[in-house]
């Protein structure tokens, strides 16, 4: 016979199985999006099919999204001539704080505003910054949460197996 | 608002507590948390009141190392000239005294885990004390909560100064002191626990709660401070006796911090703390903060009100000696109420040449407090000649200025 | 119902409670990307912890409560 205890015990630990296997969104096709870019113009993702997509999801109040911008640069640049493409997306209802970070800390690749997250909402985002990677068939194949020191090298190994398909 | 908490057994705060714990023991990481800001902070401050005069320095410096550690180390420095009414009253002479303290502390971030360690060591002529710290703090719900447990264990030893050298012609007359040895040396022991939730409300508002019991045992009472007796008949009709508090002090404390964030771009800030003890005192804070940015600037703007009932063996004036095992006339244990307001003004700058230094602000601030005391008297103005007997006079008030000018940089 | 199999009980349903809500991902209602308010440092806590700590000193070595702010205390024979 169960007693109160043990039937309370099990019904949260059947909650947390079920709370736990909601997941990301690996190996499916990347959600589509059209955004107001810097600059004026409007990008949309399906323009870049074919490609290996990298979009950055960051703020000009996170600290380590900030951190990461000049190494996301340089990955840019020098991948670029494969067929990568880096897609920056703000997620601020503001730009004025994006615009200002990006005047002292330039960068070369496209940046675009999602003031109203509803990209970041498709996305499902975790965290601050969140790394999607997209393959050349339009399916999202790694998110990566947050950003320490030496991750650039995993964005580098991801972008390389990316290509090699 | 009657808070009626469990002193001795403290149990109410244990199930959280336990859950915590439990967690962090089933807990795996999942995503990274953050360690504190690299900063580095100096501080110049000035107290003016009650016939003392305080000037202080503190310097904090603060670093990451690697990416799961960062260290602080804090040196502080007051020196204090002048004498507050407890010691004029009890007939001694104003002086001028140096107190230091150091403090070296850790954070160590493991996912979503910040572990805490510290250590503190405050030095002055009469009183040395040594303080060890341990915290454990966990983010959950997508980093919306986040709880925390502290334990603080403080080793103390007291001592009394006597004047060898008193120059009354001098502005500061007690030139020389030295230890009393017949004082000696008194240990005071002190343990606390305490628990913390901070909890994201709103795009806008986060709130914080934070519980603590602390346990003092030892030597308690004020190696400097009198109680005083009436004495009808004979000169100034009172006299003057040792404090004697008990020797064990248990207290709970439960604070509140609410901040919100203003559509035109401020900040309002409202806190509540209660307070009860073992020697049943009771007090409680409200204070209610504004901050506004405008441009470089920053303007902080406080008003606090405090009060507080007086420990059951205070008594300016008790009616012969030893009427009580214990008795004080520490103007800390009377009943009293403090107001204070305060503000602040921030100016961040870039240092040319300096690009290792991310930013950098020049602050000032300043507060007054009115302590307006319900049953402490100010004896100083005690003259039965002119008809003003020990008991009559009238009650104190003091009004204190304290001003902070700061640097800060992060880097 | 024996006084063992009751705490055994309660302390798996704590145990597994707190895995459920300090542990799984439970959908926050302020997302990540919402967050930038307060990230903001006017609504930090603590802005200028020098500066606190010290007023929180003075407040304290004039009344007789403690405790409570999450502050750590130090020594003072501050007459």
């Amino acid at each position: 016979m169960l007693t109160r205890w043990t039937r309370l015990g099990l019904m949260a630990l059947t909650t947390v199985i079920f709370a736990t296997t909601a997941g990301a969104a690996a190996d499916q096709p990347a959600p589509g999006f059209s955004l107001p870019a810097r600059g004026g113009s409007t990008i949309d993702l399906s323009q870049y099919k074919g490609q290996v997509v990298m979009i950055n999801f960051w703020a000009s109040w996170c600290v380590p999204c900030r951190q990461e911008m000049p190494l996301l640069d340089s990955i840019y640049k020098k991948y670029k001539p494969l067929g990568f493409t880096l897609l920056s997306v703000n997620v601020e209802p503001d730009q004025k704080d994006a615009e200002s970070f990006l005047k002292q800390t330039p960068v070369t690749f496209p940046v675009v505003f999602d003031a109203k997250s509803k990209v970041s909402g498709l996305y499902n985002v975790q965290g601050m910054p969140t790394t999607v990677f997209i393959d050349r068939k339009g399916n999202v194949r790694l998110m990566h949460v947050s950003y320490k020191a030496g991750d650039e090298n995993l964005y580098m190994d991801q972008i390389r197996t990316l290509l090699r398909e | 608002m009657q808070l009626n908490l469990p002193l001795r057994r403290g149990g109410r705060w244990l199930a959280p507590v336990a859950a915590g714990a439990l967690c962090l023991l089933y807990g795996a990481p999942s995503r990274t948390d953050v360690l504190p800001e690299d900063r580095a902070d100096a501080l110049g401050t000035y107290y003016s009141g009650g016939g003392q005069d305080i000037t202080g320095m503190s310097v904090l410096v603060r670093k990451k190392v690697g990416d799961h550690v960062s260290l602080s180390y804090n040196h502080l420095e007051d020196i204090v000239s002048g004498a507050s009414i407890d010691v004029r009253t009890s007939g001694a002479s104003p002086y001028r005294e140096k107190r230091a303290q150091d403090g070296l502390n850790g954070e160590f971030l493991y996912g979503k885990t910040t572990y805490t360690l510290g250590v503190t060591h405050s030095y002055e002529p009469d009183y040395r004390s040594n303080t060890a710290s341990f915290g454990i703090s966990q983010s959950m719900f997508g980093d919306l909560t986040t709880v925390s447990m502290t334990y603080h264990r403080t080793w103390n030893n007291v001592f009394r100064m006597t004047c060898l050298i008193d120059d009354p012609k001098l502005d500061y007359p007690c030139v020389e002191k030295v230890h009393d040895t017949s004082f000696g040396k008194k240990d005071m022991d002190e343990r606390s626990y305490g628990v913390g939730l901070t909890q994201i409300l709103t795009r806008n508002s986060i709130i914080s709660a934070n519980f603590e019991v602390i346990t003092d045992q030892g030597w308690l009472s004020n190696p400097y401070r009198s109680i005083m007796y009436a004495t009808p008949g004979s000169g100034a009709g009172f006299a003057l006796g040792p404090e004697v508090d008990p020797s064990t002090r248990t207290s709970n404390a439960l604070g509140l911090d609410y901040k919100y964030f203003l559509p035109w771009h401020a900040a309002v800030d409202l806190q509540y703390r209660y307070f009860e003890d073992t020697w049943h005192i009771r007090a409680q804070t409200a204070q209610v903060g504004y901050t506004q940015p405008w441009h470089n600037f920053t303007f902080d703007g406080d008003f606090r009100f405090y009060t507080q009932t007086h420990a059951d063996f205070y008594s300016d004036l008790f009616s012969s000696a030893n009427v009580q095992n214990f008795e004080s006339r520490n103007r800390e244990l009377s009943r009293f109420n403090s107001f204070t307001v305060g503000t602040g003004v921030s100016y961040e700058f870039h240092i040319p040449h300096a690009a290792f230094l991310s930013r950098s602000t020049a602050n000032f601030r300043v507060d007054h407090f009115l302590f307006d005391y319900k049953d402490f008297r100010d004896a100083l103005l005690i003259d039965p000649s002119k008809g003003m007997a020990a008991g009559t006079e009238p009650l104190y008030s003091v009004q204190l200025n304290v001003m902070q000018l700061f640097f800060s940089v992060w880097y | 119902m024996s006084l063992a199999r009751r705490i055994f009980g309660l302390t798996a349903a704590v145990g597994l409670l707190s895995q459920l809500w300090a542990c799984s991902s439970i959908e926050p209602w302020v997302k990540p990307y919402e967050r930038e308010r307060l990230a903001d440092p006017i609504m930090a806590f603590d802005r200028n912890p020098v500066s606190s700590a010290y007023m929180d000193h003075v407040i304290e070595v004039r009344s007789a409560s403690r405790g409570g702010s999450g502050a750590a205390g130090g020594g003072c024979g501050c007459n």
